[in-house]
């Protein structure tokens, strides 16, 4: 039987988070060690695994900042996760003194520890809540108090759909938060992808395999399947590129070669 | 700060760059490489600050490993590489070049001192955050816990207040049927003491009404074999009474799926039920006699016909005779008691199982007998019917005597549907009373066959009408003293479109009685008037051709009868003297002067009346003169002797009498049924002045008529 709207998650810290995991591959300790025995199954497979979060990392970092150059102050970040080092707020509010954030995010445990890090930031809140249902989002009291949604807001979707199925359709549920924001907007997005990897797909299909098994499936995209969640938004230059290659404040050939796997992108709306 | 090359700020930096491109590649920093450079900038100065102080202090290098630690260098391999680094180019960069030995001895010391220090800070420093953050992870997850447990307790507290609070019946018991624990509706149902329904066991509450499959559906669920049953059961109350309730079972199983308690939620369905069987009681009952009505005989009738080989049934349908009388008379409050006591008396004849008695409505009742042997036992029901009417009903202090008409239908069951055996029923009963009434008849295919027949054209009439289905044929009227065609009788033919063409006898009877006679006779005199001048128009030279159109006697007292006839004679153009019009003896029998005034007039304008089948009631010889007619039609009866030879003189006889008396007083005679030569000339010898028989033609077309016209004026 599904389990009634109101009816209570359950929380079981002895399944692996895809949220804590990302912190252990970010050498955080947010994390527990059934988290870190997943993350480093996966790694055995894809050892330059936490390179890739890295260089997700550095791209948001970039993109925050280019929205704020660009004039937008207000971050809808979906699928945060744990906060570690280098947080959308952080980075927000030191290039614009008076950015708001939201922060996203299903895992009852992330929002904990998020609100945990935001108590006493005014300009940052953390919702509980699914990108698979945008209204929920959309109507949260957080967004209310924080988001003018007259205006434009960066909407950020680092790294979260490649964990949603095609059968919860992810391309309405991103085309509804886009036909619920001001034209203007701009959409952050990285995502998975066989593309880049500097590996056989035989291997990174062993990482996937984990996801898999932590029922929590990482769904490799291509590059065009990618750029569908672009409908309804204008590339921003230099388009849809592997994370290094968008707007790059070092030279990319420095960087690691698993940073070059998947793909990132900014959209402005129309 | 300036830096020249090659001096000391332009080597620190230099040492700055060689120690984050070392770094860099092990941290997961978000930093770009430059801006780590420059987080490390610092501490290289603090470094070599402390390489060449003047009292040495590697207090402060813990410091810079605990900075790398919140410059998110947290890696080990990310302090190998700062002591690999330090250790190689400190002393190299920041160090005194120019120094004497020892000094530069002494500073190597204080690089080897410095890295000790770095590694203890940082690993402190490591420590610290990695306690701090599995700390912060774990509040985190004890805080959603918490958060969900909370929602857990309110969600059970609304759990409860639904259960507690619920108006449907709600009951656990464990899978040995032990009841666990029961809701207040629950209780309240079972009306009200805790103690009699908790602690008890399920299996106990078996009732007679227990559908065959309720406990196996019981016994699949406790063994896991199926989640859920719904059924409809009762239950006796502690008190004895009856609990009637819509009841679900559901499996309730662990985690692991395993079947662990089961749930009841029961409606109380007895009021509902109540109302259900008191609703169908008077959708299935007569009001006013408390019979069962027509839906109830009809669901009864249709089981009995359905049962199975080897049995009959036997129905009789009963009507009073001359109920609408007393009804009319007496009121019908007293018709009402009366048909109560009939209701009542009827009741009391059909008490054997498989016999029933029933109110159709009105006056009209039926009694039912299934079984083996309804040969005999419908007889004998009919039988003891007619004998409860006899003795009388006081109704108002009045004997009233109550007779009716019973038809019965009696037979094996699966041969005929139920509304079949009714209207059988209901047509012997029709034949019982036009028999007089008081008397049962017992059904006859042949008699239903043409009765339904009879009904079937009945009902076809009008829009047979409307269809164009009837047609007219013409029969010649020849002219006996030189066989000339002297006119024509229009007869009016039904091209039914299942029984064919049927003649004026199958239905001008029943258009009389519906009548329809009265549009249908128009029609026809409409048609034979304009065929009769079509005729005219293409024989001029021949005279005039006449025609005759049989009036019926509902026709003669219309009262548009003369100016109908006038309005179609002139739209055709026909002269009225063209026209005959004939009119049965018998419709004439005793007509007095309001009747006969349209004749007269008629007859005035010119129209001929002819006597119809003269000869065949009881002629009042003398009131032939008071008749507007100037023709006697003969029946054939009095020609169908003479066909044999030699014919009948008796009959020679009163033909030459009538056709004698008919010229005294200026009447022409016409006969019927012409079939031989020998006949025509025995009734031109008699005197006759016209004839029309199959000798001459049979009844066509109207176009056989004007070739034989033609033939007739040429030849």
């Amino acid at each position: 039987m599904e389990r009634p709207a109101w009816a209570p998650r359950s929380i079981d810290i002895s399944v692996p988070s895809v949220s804590r995991m990302y912190d252990f591959y970010l050498g955080g300790s947010h994390n527990f060690e059934v988290d870190r025995q997943a993350a480093r199954k996966a790694m055995e497979f894809m050892p330059g695994l936490p390179k890739i979060m890295q260089a997700n990392r550095a791209f948001m970092r970039r993109a925050v900042r280019f929205a704020v150059q660009e004039g937008v102050t207000q971050f809808l970040d979906v699928g945060s996760g744990i906060p570690t080092f280098g947080n959308v707020h952080e980075v927000a509010q030191r290039a614009h003194r008076g950015a708001h954030v939201v922060y996203v995010d299903h895992d009852p445990v992330a929002v904990a520890h998020s609100q945990a890090v935001l108590q006493g930031n005014e300009a940052a809140d953390v919702v509980a809540a699914d990108l698979r249902k945008p209204q929920e989002i959309l109507a949260s009291p957080q967004v209310e108090r924080l988001i003018d949604l007259n205006r434009p807001v960066a909407l950020l979707l680092v790294a979260i759909l490649h964990f949603v199925e095609d059968t919860d359709d992810p391309y309405s549920a991103v085309a509804e938060l886009r036909d619920a924001l001001a034209p203007g907007s701009l959409l952050v997005l990285t995502h998975a992808s066989y593309e880049g990897i500097p590996l056989p797909q035989e291997r990174s299909e062993g990482a996937v395999d984990v996801y898999k098994n932590i029922r929590n499936p990482l769904i490799m995209r291509s590059r065009d399947e990618i750029a569908r969640f672009f409908e309804g938004y204008d590339m921003v230059e230099p388009g849809l590129v592997p994370m290094p290659n968008w707007r790059p404040d070092t030279a990319p050939e420095d960087e690691d070669p698993y940073s070059f796997s998947g793909f990132a992108g900014v959209g402005r709306s129309a | 700060m300036t830096a020249e090359p090659g001096g000391p700020e332009d080597r620190l930096r230099r040492f700055a760059t060689i120690w984050s491109r070392a770094v860099y590649p092990v941290t997961s920093t978000s930093l770009t490489r430059p801006e780590l450079e420059e987080r490390l900038l610092p501490l290289a100065r603090q470094l070599s600050e402390a390489l060449r102080a003047r009292t040495f202090d590697p207090g402060t290098a813990k410091g810079i490993g605990a900075a790398l630690i919140e410059a998110h260098c947290t890696d080990p391999e990310s302090l190998s590489r700062t002591l690999d680094c330090v250790d190689a180019y400190l002393v190299l960069y920041c160090g005194d070049p120019d120094a004497p030995a020892d000094v530069q001895e002494a500073q190597r010391t204080r690089s080897s001192r410095l890295q000790h220090a770095m590694a203890a800070g940082f690993a402190q420093e490591l420590r610290e955050r990695t306690l701090a953050e599995q700390e912060a992870i774990s509040q985190a997850a004890l805080t959603a816990q918490s958060e969900v447990a909370q929602a857990l307790h309110s969600s059970e507290a609304r759990f409860r207040a639904v259960f507690e609070g619920a108006a449907i019946g709600i009951g656990i018991a464990d899978l040995d049927g032990n009841v666990l624990q029961v809701n207040g509706a629950l209780l309240r149902m079972f009306g009200g003491s805790e103690n009699l329904v908790r602690g008890r066991n399920v299996a106990e509450w078996t009732h007679p009404d227990d559908a065959p499959q309720v406990w196996r559906l019981y016994d699949e669920l406790v063994r896991g074999e199926r989640d859920h049953y719904h059924v409809e059961k009762a239950f006796y109350r502690p008190d004895g009474t009856v609990l009637w309730t819509n009841l679900t079972v559901s499996l309730l199983r662990d985690a692991d799926g395993r079947p662990q308690y089961q749930l009841a939620l029961m409606e109380d369905t007895t009021e509902r039920r109540l109302l259900n069987l008191r609703l169908r009681y008077e959708a299935t009952h007569d009001a006013l006699t408390g019979l069962p009505n027509r839906t109830l005989f009809f669901e009864r009738l249709e089981k009995a016909l359905a049962a199975g080989e080897g049995q009959r049934f036997g129905l009789c349908y009963l009507d009073l005779d001359g109920f609408k009388t007393i009804n009319d008379s007496l009121g019908h409050a007293a018709g009402d008691r009366l048909l109560v006591e009939v209701a009542d008396r009827l009741q009391s004849c059909a008490t054997a199982p498989g016999e029933m008695v029933a109110r159709l409505g009105g006056d009209e009742f039926v009694a039912l007998t299934t079984g083996s042997d309804t040969e005999r036992g419908v007889d004998e029901l009919a039988g003891r019917i007619m004998n409860a009417l006899v003795t009388p009903i006081s109704v108002d202090g009045r004997e009233l005597t109550v007779r009716g008409s019973i038809g019965i239908v009696e037979g094996p069951v699966g041969e005929r549907g139920s509304a079949e055996v009714l209207r059988s029923a209901d047509i012997t009963m029709y034949r019982a009373k036009s028999a007089g009434g008081n008397r049962f008849e017992l059904a006859d295919p042949e008699a239903d066959a043409r009765t339904i027949t009879r009904h079937g054209l009945t009902t076809a009439l009008p829009m047979a009408l409307n269809r164009g289905e009837f047609f007219i044929e013409y029969q010649p009227l020849v002219h006996l003293g030189d066989g000339t065609v002297h006119g024509a009788e229009a007869l009016v033919r039904w091209l039914h479109p299942q029984h064919g063409v049927l003649g004026p006898d199958r239905f001008i009877p029943l258009a009389e009685r519906t009548g329809l006679i009265v549009p249908l006779g128009r029609w026809v005199l409409e048609e034979a008037v304009r065929q009769a001048r079509a005729w005219q128009e293409k024989q001029a030279r021949t005279g005039p051709l006449r025609i005759n159109v049989n009036l019926s006697p509902c026709q003669l007292t219309h009262p548009g009868l003369v100016s109908d006839t006038v309005d179609i004679l002139e739209q055709a153009g026909l002269e009225p003297d063209a026209l005959c019009l004939e009119v049965t003896e018998s419709a004439l029998i005793g007509a007095d002067d309001d009747l006969l005034k349209p004749l007269r007039r008629l007859a005035e304008m010119g129209v001929d009346i002819a006597l119809d089948d003269f000869g065949t009631g009881y002629s009042n010889l003398a009131n032939l003169r008071r008749l507007p007619v100037r023709i006697l039609k003969l029946d054939r009866s009095f020609t169908q002797s003479m066909q044999q030879y030699p014919a009948d003189p008796v009959d020679l006889k009163i033909v030459e009498g009538i056709v004698s008396l008919a010229h005294s007083l200026d009447l022409a005679v016409t006969v019927e049924g012409v079939e031989t030569g020998a006949q025509a000339e025995q009734l031109r010898i008699l005197g006759c002045d016209t004839a029309q028989g199959w000798y001459y033609a049979r009844p066509g077309p109207p176009e056989r008529l004007h070739d034989l016209a033609l033939v007739d004026a040429t030849g």
